[in-house]
């Protein structure tokens, strides 16, 4: 297992070199000078060699990123160029709330997912399977920013039941989660359902039942053992996705997390907040990945031994 | 008193093109201790009867329709689900086909064979494991302790098979039925797997059923034998009595079919014709298209098992004395 | 797996586009998921003729009303009709749909069937940026790919294609891999067919049928996507009435004339839903696997 496991991390590393790479022309692939782009608001001539000499742009390019990525090591992202502060203090700041809202929208999708998967598969073709995959269907396709601006009007306008917006509090993170949730929810049910009928057609579970196991036993210790297997891998890989995917979610609400912080970056053209926030996004996809492909081994004993 | 009684055994299936009926008036007996085995082309039914024998058949859209089956004395048509429980892997035990996926992947094999013990018998995990390892190692499992914790995809076919053995006869059952145990191996380990049959049911005075397309194994470990076609049973009897002079056409052709060393060259023969399907099984006698023998009545009668000899059952109207005016 | 399907013959092959016409009509989900699409092409097509009102003529003496019998959907904060933004709005999300969905095939088939037909350094590369663009969330990537390429409807379309190419790369990849090792490849290589030849021919056929399902589900995919860019002030500018930008300005007025969200987002869901139920029908007419769809 441990093998597998630096083997895998082996492998991200060039990987994360080339992301940096991609994260790093950014700033030279945009329309507009480099320069142009660096320069912040009341800025002059005199400050543009300033500018020069502090981003080195009069070195060639590989050298420009050889020092970017050095600094980055060393837990230097430069300077917003709005906000006046180190970049990696303002990731720090956003952090915390999309890990937040990230962790608790896995869990609702976890939850409800596979339960929803269960019902439906345990009950393959009637109603409940059909309604069931109806509702996963909606999260699945429903645009997160108008479900958050429902569920809003529902529960926060009408109701009164939440906050309209804002962080920090349990209760200002209910409907923001939910909302990423019922996402994730309805991908996790359709894939628990296709899963779970598919092991149910398995040749061994036939024996099972010869062993004289109990229909329910059968059901959870073995067939959603097995079927879980290929849910848990997405999870993971969910964990990744959820950090930036929940831009709309968090400009809807209000919540500055770290997709907020990239688009805001984005509109004020405010380059090494952009850099800054893509590469703890990659990060943090890579780590998502990383983190499936593990739970994906921890729970097929087929895999583990592959990679040995 | 007979450890397996089936009397007219009648078994009906829902498909999506409507109803069929692969077995028809289907009997035969096993004593304790007993080898039986149960030959036929795929799709005769055999693999339909021990899972009917198993009470399986609610879980593969069937249900029994007609005759009856007892073991040891009770009756088990229409017993609730909470009995069969008790019944399935305690009293009796099923081996199915293929050892490639007849066992959980994501679990010890240890693991599953504990599993079925704990169930039907009330003994500590630390004494459930004992047993296992004297059970495997009974088997000729080598190195019992190690392969306990290994996971199935880890090991050999053969030793795969031993070990669905190992969970078939964990909670002491008196009938074991194995659905072709040997046709995912190799032949070299089928021999020994054949062998292990016959040795652990005599030893444990288990009665077994024995599903195979196989001949061979059939003369090799097998008490009686009953050959099945297309859903009815065409002869049964003592397999030496049989195999040496069958009566039953399809039989007859069946043991034809077999090469034999010295066989004159040109002289391997095949039974015209193809097994029916399950929605135009013929009228009358089933095997009567391909049958070499046949004569006009053949098409309209089904007919009975008719005793020949002290315990021989041959289902053809040939034998039925009466059918003279036709045979 | 049950002993009877031992016992089943085969039926006999009759004319397989009969056959897959007549499950089309027994699945009632796939035939609800094409009325919506027939119906929002229709609406697409005749927006002229069935909008009541100008979509973009403004009457703030009617700002804000709510639902009415004059304003089917009520009006927006500049006093034009919602019915009539959403019926010219389904014009944006077809084009962008079909358009975007086709560029996205286009392109992702390319790759993933060169990946997947000649394997090797150069597979492992194209998959690597496959599989990288794959995993981004889709909203960032198309964040981006606007931040280079410049907002408004055409830039737009072009970043929603560059975005959703690698599903589809994925998927022919996984098809040629599976299809490439058959016997009937061989064969018809050991006749001199070259390269072009067997690629279009006979891997294409049949490893067309998954992305097809998936471009059906995609181009639902990617009017979500227009709308979540329009939403964010990057996709179809004023005054035209991408049902993105019609919620994206509600928002401020959520409070007060809610109704300028709700309409437009229950138009995307139907159109989505159609899409997506008349994809799922396709899974079974095409007789796919359904895991391979993932």
């Amino acid at each position: 297992m441990w093998r597998f496991m630096v083997r895998r991390v082996l492998l991200l590393i060039p990987i994360f070199g080339v992301v940096s790479v991609i994260i790093f022309s950014l700033v030279h692939i945009v329309p507009g000078n480099p320069i142009d782009n660096l320069m912040g608001p009341g800025m002059t001539k005199a400050h543009e060699q300033q500018l020069i000499e502090k981003y080195h742009l009069d070195k060639p390019i590989p050298v420009q990123y050889l020092i970017w990525f050095k600094n980055m090591l060393h837990g230097d992202l430069g300077r917003s160029i709005v906000e006046k502060r180190p970049v990696s203090e303002l990731l720090m700041h956003h952090l915390p709330y999309s890990l937040s809202l990230g962790l608790t929208a896995i869990a609702i999708s976890f939850v409800l997912g596979v339960s929803m998967g269960i019902v439906s598969a345990a009950n393959k073709n009637r109603l409940w399977d059909h309604s069931a995959m109806l509702v996963a269907l909606f999260g699945v396709t429903i645009p997160s920013f108008w479900l958050g601006l429902i569920l809003i009007l529902i529960f926060a306008v009408w109701l009164g039941w939440f906050p309209v917006s804002g962080s920090g509090t349990l209760m200002s993170l209910v409907l923001p989660a939910v909302t990423v949730g019922l996402g994730g929810a309805g991908l996790v049910a359709r894939v628990t359902r296709v899963s779970m009928l598919e092991v149910a057609s398995k040749d061994f579970i036939v024996l099972l039942h010869a062993k004289g196991l109990g229909k329910t036993a059968i059901l959870l210790r073995h067939i959603l053992r097995n079927a879980l297997i290929p849910v848990i891998t997405i999870l993971g890989l969910r964990i990744g996705w959820v950090l930036g995917g929940a831009v709309t979610v968090e400009i809807v609400f209000g919540r500055p997390g770290l997709g907020q912080m990239l688009i805001t970056g984005l509109y004020r053209r405010d380059y090494p907040v952009v850099q800054g926030a893509m590469l703890l996004l990659a990060m943090g996809i890579m780590l998502g990945t990383f983190l499936a492909d593990v739970l994906y081994a921890y729970a097929d004993p087929r895999v583990r031994d592959q990679h040995d | 008193m007979t450890l397996l009684q089936v009397d007219g055994l009648g078994v009906r299936f829902q498909t999506r093109e409507g109803v069929v009926e692969p077995l028809d008036d289907v009997s035969f007996a096993i004593e304790a201790g007993q080898i039986m085995g149960l030959v036929g082309e795929t799709g005769s039914g055999k693999s339909v009867t021990a899972q009917a024998i198993m009470g399986l058949l609610p879980y593969l859209n069937g249900e029994i329709c007609s005759g009856r089956i007892w073991l040891r004395g009770q009756d088990m048509r229409d017993l609730p689900e909470d009995r069969w429980r008790t019944i399935r892997g305690n009293q009796i035990s099923l081996i199915s086909q293929n050892p490639m996926t007849s066992l959980d992947p994501v679990y010890r094999v240890g693991h599953q064979i504990v599993e079925g013990m704990r169930l039907h018998l009330a003994i500590s995990a630390r004494e459930a494991h004992r047993r296992a390892i004297e059970l495997m190692a009974s088997l000729r499992i080598p190195d019992p302790e190690r392969v306990f914790q290994q996971y199935p995809h880890q090991l050999s076919g053969g030793l795969k098979q031993r070990i669905v053995i190992a969970m078939g006869l964990c909670a002491d059952p008196k009938l074991l039925i194995a659905d072709e145990p040997t046709t995912a191996l190799d032949v070299t380990v089928q021999a020994q797997i054949v062998t292990l049959f016959k040795e652990t049911t005599r030893k444990f005075g288990i009665g077994l059923l024995l599903i195979t397309h196989d001949l061979g194994v059939i003369a090799q470990i097998c008490d009686t034998v009953a050959v099945m076609y297309a859903g009815t049973i065409v002869e049964s009897g003592d397999v030496h009595s049989v195999f040496a002079r069958p009566r039953h056409p399809y039989t007859r052709a069946l043991l034809g079919c077999v090469p034999k060393l010295g066989m004159p060259e040109g002289a391997l023969s095949a039974i015209p014709g193809n097994v029916p399907s399950v929605r135009t099984f013929p009228t009358g006698c089933r095997f009567h298209p391909r049958c070499e023998e046949r004569r006009d009545c053949c098409q309209q009668a089904k007919p009975k098992m008719n005793l020949i000899g002290r315990e021989i059952w041959v289902g053809c109207l040939k034998y039925d004395s009466q059918r003279r005016d036709c045979w | 797996m049950s002993a009877v399907d031992a016992l089943e013959t085969v039926a006999p092959p009759d004319n397989p586009w009969l056959r897959r016409l007549k499950k089309l009509t027994a699945n009632k989900a796939g035939l609800a998921g094409i009325a919506i699409i027939v119906l929002l092409i229709g609406v697409a097509i005749l927006a002229n003729v069935l909008a009541p009102y100008s979509y973009k003529e403004q009457n703030l003496a009617e700002m804000n009303l709510a639902p009415s019998r004059t304003h089917l959907m009520g009006t927006d904060e500049f006093g034009r009709d919602v019915f009539s933004r959403i019926i010219h709005g389904s014009r944006i999300s077809v084009y962008v749909g079909v358009v975007s969905v086709g560029l996205s095939v286009l392109i992702g088939v390319l790759i993933g069937s060169v990946a997947g037909y000649y394997g090797g350094w150069l597979d492992q590369l194209l998959s690597v940026v496959t599989d990288l663009t794959w995993s981004l969330p889709e909203i960032l990537v198309a964040l981006l790919l606007v931040a280079i390429v410049g907002a408004g409807l055409e830039c737009v379309i072009i970043a929603v294609a560059l975005t959703y190419w690698a599903q589809y790369a994925r998927l022919i990849r996984g098809q040629i891999l599976m299809l490439k090792t058959e016997v009937y490849v061989e064969a018809t290589r050991s006749l001199g067919a070259t390269d072009f030849t067997i690629l279009f021919r006979h891997l294409f056929p049949n490893a067309i049928a998954p992305v097809l399902v998936a471009a059906t589900i995609g181009i639902g995919q990617a009017i979500v996507l227009e709308a979540t860019l329009g939403f964010l002030g990057m996709g179809a500018q004023p005054p035209l009435p991408s049902w993105g930008a019609m919620m994206s300005n509600g928002t401020a007025y959520l409070f007060i004339s809610p109704w300028v969200i709700i309409f437009p987002g229950l138009a995307m869901m139907v159109t989505v839903l159609g899409f997506n139920l008349f994809g799922d029908a396709l899974v079974d007419i095409l007789d796919i696997r359904e895991d391979t769809i993932r």
